[in-house]
């Protein structure tokens, strides 16, 4: 009773799941050292790139578990918003650094909107979020899909070369803007490690300023409506207006994330792209050690971080280690195996362990 | 006895060692009703639990004693074996499935079926129902209840009282049935509802089939019932023939028990004259709780307490005040009016409020005691944040050690998550976050449930210090009448949704059985106690 200070344990945060995972991170590292001959260094600069990249997208996942929605299935909703607002960047020819803070403006505008619209949509359905949410999220890709067919944007640097439309895939070099954040102070560490400083300081000062807002009132207010909603409503909160600023949160988030994406992987992948890109960042937080209904800044980097190693490291492992054509469809077939896996362990925790 | 139908046999129930049930010896003849009275927990529930044989009782170790039918030893394993010894239940909650008529209701699961060419060659599962077999039976079962409906009628959309009688009408179509245990059957009806169920049950009991009826309603137990048993506590206090006894000494033998919670300082307590609460036509829609049209008021420094039996609605009118649940009706707090159904303005304006779901609601369990004492403080008033808006870790660390030291919360450390206390302290956690808020005026409901008994007196005698140091109003919802005596300097008893009078902490035992079960309205005059 006289403790005067905190005592972080590391070891409270940390669960059996990421504990596993881990190990097996580690395992795949090692055959890839010692049986694939790949150099540690390069499989690092990898992981390292993988971690910038997605770091915001499972970032995104926070203030939606917090909230009590669980993990943000619907994260396609704000990726489009982030792609369509880098369409009209485009469109309206902006480059380089413009083109950049054009497109994150105009993604927090959209996101924002939608966002509420969404956290409309998951008050409606309590009890079912994560599943209506899977939905809504591929309903969202079709919907989409009409707008990038459509010929609202006519730009040379997107349309294809014949008819019209967008292209599948949009090169971010063409206005200067392809990995315009890795860049950013970039420096090498040895012969194969670059890191990405730009991209992974946006990545911290975002978790830092999630970190700072979950220990504002409003953030406590949001945290206590999903814990505990009853315990919230007498404490005089409005459990469906907290649930809707983290729908805002995010879905704002995502769409930050996927121009981080983007930026980092070079290109805008419009289409059907998004679909499937809310499991693996559901899996990477999940695999940081939160559950659907808790999570903290630290399962994220941990999760981003775990997650993105395995998927970057054991595709050159097996491709190594498995001769022939075979190999790439097996480490497919792996990755697969993996990913949902890990959902799926995740989730049942979810159900059994809580309650 | 040779028309002993069922008896019970030195019948005792524990739970981890904690004796419910107290060596019962229960005999029930037939055509005889059988009331069952007792207040919340008495240990009614269990009884009947062990006669039907649910899982509650196998899965916790079984009961000790016998229960025996027509003389030999019974064992009932599941409802669906009480069923075959032709014990039947009508419950409280209907047990309909509302889109089905009356007639399938009644035959659910034992249709009459005859044979067509599919089941010929299928078997058994897929014969037709032969529905004028079964509407005949229907209405026959009817019939006996004096009901005039027509057996065809879909359940979905009859009145309760009808619901109430499909419900029994299900029963006494069994073949064989010998027994029917009626669960709080008049609970949900109407006056002229209820007398026809009354005369219903009686037509029953005169073509042989034994009741037992279990009601807290004492005008009708004493009109209807043949003898009436007496629980408390997990006791059988007496068994006797209705004509023996009258109203008040069923109530006061009901209630009266060793008041183990005493009232040490009989003096007085004085408190000023000046109303702090008034509530006008309060009425809640708190399911399970609904309070319909209640008027009190609480002055300056008292503590007022609201007692009643469970299902009442005592519960609903915190919850109400608080805009926990829907609530219409008039409120005045401190000469001004207090918005109903909004939560954050009734905290703002000086209430605070303990759930009498203490885990439910009252706390956020795996987040730490500090930050479950600063809460609300925090989200209503805005206090332990930084300039920035940032939680204030020092502040909320320094509070929580003062109300630790204050309430004597045992805990390794503040930091230490809610849910892993014991009850008592869980208590004063959610009693520090109250006084965190500094209110003037404190709801707290069932201040005690849960909680061991030495625990409980520490919790009472906080509320009493509470009051008498920092002159605080205070309004304890709670089951337990003695607890209310104990502390309370007037108490309301609130009957169905109704405030059905208000005593004083030392009113005799009668008074209170008689206003918990409603019939003191029913009774002329003064009580001649």
């Amino acid at each position: 009773m006289t403790e005067t200070k905190k005592s972080f344990n590391l070891f409270s945060y940390i669960n059996m799941g990421t504990i596993i995972i881990a190990g097996f991170l580690v395992l795949i590292v090692a055959m890839g050292t010692v049986f694939g001959k790949i150099p540690l260094s390069m499989m690092l600069n990898d992981c390292i790139t993988r971690f910038g990249r997605n770091g915001v997208l499972v970032l995104a996942m926070l203030p939606a578990i917090q909230s009590g929605t669980g993990p943000n299935f619907g994260l396609p909703v704000g990726i489009m918003c982030g792609l369509l607002a880098e369409c009209i960047a485009i469109e309206n020819n902006f480059f380089g650094l413009g083109f950049l803070l054009v497109s994150v403006v105009l993604a927090i505008g959209i996101a924002s909107i939608v966002g509420y619209g969404y956290g409309k949509l998951m008050n409606s359905v309590k009890g079912s979020e994560m599943t209506i949410a899977t939905y809504v999220g591929f309903a969202s890709v079709g919907l989409m899909n009409l707008v990038w067919v459509s010929t609202l944007f006519r730009s040379d640097k997107m349309a294809w070369f014949l008819g019209e439309g967008l292209r599948t895939t949009i090169q971010l070099d063409q206005v200067n803007a392809n990995l315009i954040l890795d860049n950013f102070l970039a420096f090498k560490l040895g012969a194969h490690i670059t890191i990405p400083t730009g991209t992974l300081l946006v990545v911290f000062v975002l978790c830092y300023a999630l970190y700072l807002f979950f220990r504002s009132k409003s953030g406590v207010a949001i945290a206590a409506s999903g814990a505990n909603p009853m315990f919230a409503r007498a404490a005089g909160l409005h459990v469906d207006n907290n649930r809707i600023i983290a729908s805002i949160l995010t879905t704002v988030l995502a769409a930050l994330g996927i121009i981080i994406y983007g930026q980092s992987f070079g290109y805008v992948q419009l289409y059907d792209a998004p679909m499937m890109m809310a499991f693996p960042t559901v899996a990477a937080i999940l695999i940081g050690g939160a559950t659907a209904q808790r999570a903290k800044v630290f399962h994220v980097i941990l999760g981003a971080f775990i997650f993105n190693s395995m998927l970057a490291t054991s595709l050159p492992v097996i491709n190594r280690m498995v001769a022939g054509t075979d190999a790439a469809v097996l480490t497919d077939v792996i990755r697969q195996v993996v990913q949902n896996g890990i959902i799926l362990y995740a989730l049942m925790q979810v159900r059994g362990g809580n309650r | 006895m040779s028309d002993c139908l069922l008896s019970f046999k030195n019948v005792s129930k524990s739970y981890d060692g904690n004796y419910v049930l107290k060596n019962i010896n229960l005999d029930i003849q037939a055509g005889e009703i059988h009331a069952l009275i007792g207040e919340n927990g008495a240990g009614k529930s269990t009884l009947m639990n062990i006669l039907f044989g649910m899982s509650v009782i196998h899965n916790t170790g079984g009961f000790e004693g016998q229960v025996e039918m027509n003389g030999k030893p019974m064992n009932v394993k599941s409802p669906h074996e009480a069923i075959d010894y032709g014990i039947g239940m009508v419950h409280q909650e209907f047990m309909l499935i509302p889109g089905f008529t009356i007639t399938e209701n009644i035959k659910l699961n034992r249709e009459i079926t005859r044979n067509n060419f599919i089941s010929a060659v299928l078997g058994e599962r897929l014969k037709s129902l032969d529905y004028k077999l079964m509407n005949m039976d229907a209405r026959k079962a009817l019939d006996v209840l004096g009901m005039d409906i027509e057996e065809y009628t879909m359940v979905a959309g009859l009145p309760v009282g009808h619901m109430q009688f499909v419900e029994i009408a299900r029963e006494i179509d069994k073949t064989g049935i010998k027994l029917l245990v009626f669960d709080e059957p008049t609970a949900v009806l109407a006056e002229s509802e209820a007398a026809n169920l009354l005369q219903a049950v009686r037509n029953l009991a005169a073509s042989g089939i034994a009741i037992i009826f279990i009601s807290h309603r004492l005008d009708e137990i004493t009109s209807l019932a043949d003898r009436v048993t007496i629980l408390r506590d997990g006791e059988l206090i007496v068994t006797k023939n209705v004509k023996d006894t009258n109203i008040v000494e069923i109530a006061e033998l009901m209630v009266g028990r060793n008041v183990n919670i005493t009232r040490d300082d009989a003096a007085q307590r004085t408190y000023s004259e000046e109303i702090v609460l008034d509530v006008k036509g309060l009425r809640v829609g708190m399911p399970g709780e609904w309070v319909k049209g209640v008027d009190f008021s609480v002055k300056k420094g008292e503590i007022l307490g609201i007692g009643g039996l469970a299902g009442h609605g005592k519960l609903g009118i915190a919850n109400g005040v608080l805009g926990i649940y829907p609530a219409s009706g008039e409120i005045q707090f401190q000469g001004r009016p207090l918005p109903l159904n909004n939560t954050k303005q009734v905290l703002a304006s000086g209430i605070a409020y303990l759930s009498e779901d203490r885990k439910g609601v009252g706390l956020w369990l795996d987040e730490s005691i500090e930050l479950n004492i600063a809460f609300t403080a925090m989200q209503i008033h805005g206090e332990f944040l930084s300039p920035l808006g940032l939680q204030d870790s020092k502040k909320i660390h320094e509070n929580a050690l003062k109300m630790i030291a204050d309430l004597d919360i045992r805990c390794t450390s503040s930091l230490q998550t809610a849910g892993a206390l014991s009850g008592g302290n869980q208590q004063k956690v959610c009693v520090g976050r109250a006084l965190t808020q500094k209110p003037q005026l404190l709801f707290i409901s069932e201040p005690t449930r849960g909680i061991d008994i030495g625990a409980k007196k520490l919790i009472l005698d906080l509320l009493r210090q509470l009051s008498e140091e920092e002159g605080m109003t205070i309004v304890m919802t709670s089951s337990e009448l003695a607890e209310l005596r104990s502390i309370c300097d007037k108490i309301i008893i609130v009957c169905e949704g109704q405030v059905a009078g208000i005593l004083q902490p030392d009113a005799p035992d009668a008074e209170f059985g008689l206003m918990m079960s409603g019939a003191n309205r029913k009774l002329e005059g003064g009580l001649a106690v």
